[in-house]
């Protein structure tokens, strides 16, 4: 737990060191992601690199437990939007969107045992409103 | 004096029980990374080999408390010499146990999760409280044994030990028997045989590391007067746990919708009858019964030989009635033929794969070994047998 | 109060908000107005309202329309959640066609079995950690992110639904997350319900032209299911244990 609690602060102090304004650094060593989709994500993205995996355990227990559908921090929505323009996935290389962060953050991601890494057929389309409240 | 040859010994068995649990750890990561397609365990039969070592040593465990029990709670102080080995000999088989349930899981990483959510509706919710509780308890009682200044708190310490134990084994026999839907479990009587078995199975297994640390320290094991009690004690729970299973099975016999299971489990279906028979009742009993009782054969050679067979016996009887118990199909639909692509109305084959047995040996292996190191480190053996587990002199 | 739970109020009541004042059908309103029961008397839940046990999901299947050797429903279940449909003993099979004969009689019947969604679900109460729950509304399920894949529901089970994923998963569907070394079991097509869908089984078998099986709320005197249980001779499985399943058989 301590250890979960200590990757993620190293992961938020690199991301945001990465992001915020420090456009050198970013741009020297930042992951390069093959995953850009116009529009606003559904939080600022510095509060997406630094508490997504809250909002997502958050959100995951509504729906689950109590059936609460159409959530803002849905993994579905993530993949949907995020997902390669070429193949359509978040994983696979170091250029894929969730991947590339998390190796380079060397932190271990786990979701995709599970959950499906591909977006929807009909989520390319619908990602140019990638606001949009699924 | 620890002479040299002992000193090897112990250095020799430590490696040896360390290789095996070495071994039974990749067994246990290999079956992680592949999933559990790679052991014989399917839909049908959900627990499997692992689960046949992991519950033998949990009732052991609890049953090798009764040594220290004896002396403790019934105040026969020809026993209590030995208590502090017999609670050793308690958390090693626990530990031993747990290691194996807890890498038979399907997702073994998350035991965090089973620490932090608790369904209290569960048994097995209980029973983690109930091992952890009793890790505790163990604790505290050989600190009571060993140090003198606490002797005191022995015996109330001792009281609490052989309460929690008793609930414990109720609590893992309960696993089975509260489960309403099967044929092979469901019953009330399955706790206190439980219990039956845990006071054959630890006392087995207690007078064989008695008999090992003896020889490797080159002593006798146990006076001749506390042998023959213990030869008796033991002979007194092997015939008490047939007497609940000889329960167990007479009253399924005469409830009709029972009896296909019974000729399944006892007659036809094999390789349970054969286990059943001649591993439990054959070998595990009633060959034991004679070791003990025969006259002509009052050694503690011989209590070792019907230890071995009696803890052989435990295996047997529990393949049968972890495995043989699932692998006799639910009856949803009684009084109708079954078919379907899922196994039912179908016994279902078992085979145990090679990963499975080395995970169920290492279990074996890490409680020998707690119980090896701690025999060493501790004060453990009885003042006749101490110079092994005497700590070296400063050198 | 924490910042999600604050972002989550505000999320809610912006939702509630926007969703109340608008006339034209944006997204979340075309959604909803879905979440209808399939027999049209359900009431649709809001964006944000949790199920309640006001609604019990049930089923009744009639065996006598049940066709010996058709698999529509099976096949149907596969598509729909991603199971790769092979049947070996370590394969998922979330629901199951069993041909029964009579012993006495010879009578055949053929019929399927799935989760009961019992209301007295043993595989919950058996769940070390809570991973195996039922929902307000009957349905019930498995968490798969505290299931430690200690198999004592398959045990618990009495109808033998339950499957444990005995190998890594390829080819989920985005709305059926399964992976290795946890157990699961039919949803009853929750993301389809929660949406004002029907299970899947349920269409495929009305497609096939047997419609054999009956899906809606129990607690709605108005639904189509709580009228054929009023009105025909149904069984639930293992009446004897006393689980109150959710799934009912007629003409068994």
């Amino acid at each position: 737990m301590t250890a979960a609690g200590f990757l993620r602060a190293i992961l938020a102090a690199t991301l945001l060191l990465a992001g915020s304004g420090a456009g050198l650094v970013a741009s020297a060593s930042g992951p390069a992601l093959d995953a850009a989709r116009s529009g606003p994500c559904v939080e600022d993205p510095k509060v997406m690199r630094r508490s997504h995996m809250d909002f997502l355990k958050h959100d995951r227990d509504d729906t689950v437990r109590r059936g609460i559908r159409g959530i803002k921090h849905s993994l579905s929505a993530c993949v949907d939007c995020h997902a390669s323009k070429a193949d359509g996935r978040v994983l696979g290389s170091e250029k894929h969107f969730c991947q590339g962060c998390h190796t380079y953050a060397a932190v271990k991601v786990d979701c995709f045992d599970c959950h499906a890494s591909t977006a929807r057929p009909a989520a390319t389309a619908a990602a140019a409103a990638p606001g949009s409240l699924r | 004096m620890e002479t040299k040859s002992a000193r090897r010994a112990f250095w020799l068995l430590l490696a040896a029980g360390g290789a095996v649990l070495a071994v039974a750890l990749g067994a246990a990561h290999y079956m992680e990374v592949h999933g559990h397609a790679v052991t014989g365990m399917n839909n049908q039969v959900v627990w499997g080999l692992p689960h046949v070592f992991a519950i033998f040593l949990i009732v052991a465990a609890s049953g090798a408390l009764n040594v220290a029990s004896i002396g403790s709670v019934f105040g026969e102080s020809d026993y209590k010499p030995h208590a502090p080995l017999s609670v050793l000999l308690t958390v090693a088989l626990l530990a031993g146990g747990l290691m194996v349930l807890v890498l038979d899981l399907g997702r073994p990483e998350r035991l965090v999760v089973a620490a932090t959510h608790y369904n209290f509706r569960s048994i097995f919710a209980w029973n983690m409280i109930l091992y952890n509780g009793l890790f505790a308890i163990c604790a505290l009682y050989l600190w009571a044994l060993l140090e003198r200044r606490l002797g005191r708190f022995a015996r109330p310490v001792g009281l609490a030990a052989f309460a929690w134990r008793i609930i414990l084994t109720t609590g893992t026999g309960s696993i089975f028997g509260f489960l309403v839907a099967r044929q092979a479990y469901a019953s009330g009587v399955i706790a206190p045989l439980f219990i039956a078995l845990s006071l054959a199975w630890g006392l087995a297994v207690f007078h064989l590391a008695q008999c090992g640390l003896a020889r490797l320290a080159g002593r006798e094991p146990m006076d001749a007067e506390l042998h023959a009690r213990v030869r008796r004690l033991l002979a007194i729970f092997v015939i008490a746990a047939l007497y609940f299973v000889a329960v167990h099975h007479l009253t399924n016999l005469y409830w009709a919708k029972q009896v296909a299971f019974e000729r399944f489990i006892l007659v036809s279906g094999a390789p349970y009858p054969a286990l059943f028979w001649a591993g439990y009742v054959v070998l595990g009993s009633l060959v034991p019964l004679v070791l003990l009782f025969h006259p002509g054969l009052a050694s503690a050679r011989a209590t070792a030989a019907a230890s071995v067979l009696v803890a052989l016996g435990a295996l047997a009887f529990l393949y049968v009635f972890i495995v043989g118990g699932q692998a006799f199909p639910l009856e949803i639909f009684p009084g109708y033929e079954v078919a379907s692509t899922f196994g039912d109305g179908r016994a279902d084959g078992y085979s145990p794969s090679l990963p499975e047995l080395l995970l169920g040996l290492g279990g074996l292996a890490a409680s020998f070994l707690i119980a090896l190191a701690g025999a060493r480190a501790l004060p453990i053996l009885a003042p006749a047998e101490v110079a092994m587990a005497a700590p070296a002199p400063a050198k | 109060m924490n910042p999600v739970d604050k972002r989550r109020r505000e999320f809610f009541g912006q939702a509630a908000a926007i969703a109340g004042a608008m006339i034209a059908p944006g997204l979340m309103l075309y959604e909803y107005a879905e979440a209808v029961g399939p027999d049209g008397a359900s009431r649709p839940r809001a964006p944000g309202e949790p199920v309640s046990g006001k609604v019990r999901w049930g089923m009744l299947i009639d065996t006598t329309k049940c066709a010996p050797g058709c698999r529509e429903c099976v096949d149907a279940c596969n598509r729909e959640n991603g199971l790769p449909g092979t049947t070996r003993a370590t394969d998922s099979q979330w629901i199951r066609k069993v041909d029964l004969k009579d012993l006495k009689t010879g009578k055949a019947v053929s019929l399927p079995v799935l989760c009961q969604h019992c209301a007295e679900p043993p595989c919950v109460d058996v769940c070390p950690t809570g991973a195996s729950f039922k929902r307000e509304d009957g349905i019930v399920l498995v968490d798969r992110h505290t299931c430690i894949g200690c198999r004592y529901c398959m045990m618990a089970c009495p109808y033998k639904a339950r499957s444990f994923v005995h190998e890594a998963t390829t080819g989920q569907s985005p709305d059926v997350p399964r992976g290795k070394g946890c157990v699961e079991s039919c949803t009853l097509c929750v993301h389809k319900v929660d949406k004002g869908g029907t299970p899947s089984c349920v269409e495929a078998c009305a497609a096939a032209g047997h419609q054999a099986i009956v899906f809606g709320d129990l607690n709605d005197p108005s639904s189509e299911i709580s009228k054929r249980v009023r009105a025909a001779t149904t069984t639930q499985l293992r009446a004897d244990l006393r689980t109150d399943n959710g799934v009912r058989y007629q003409g068994l």
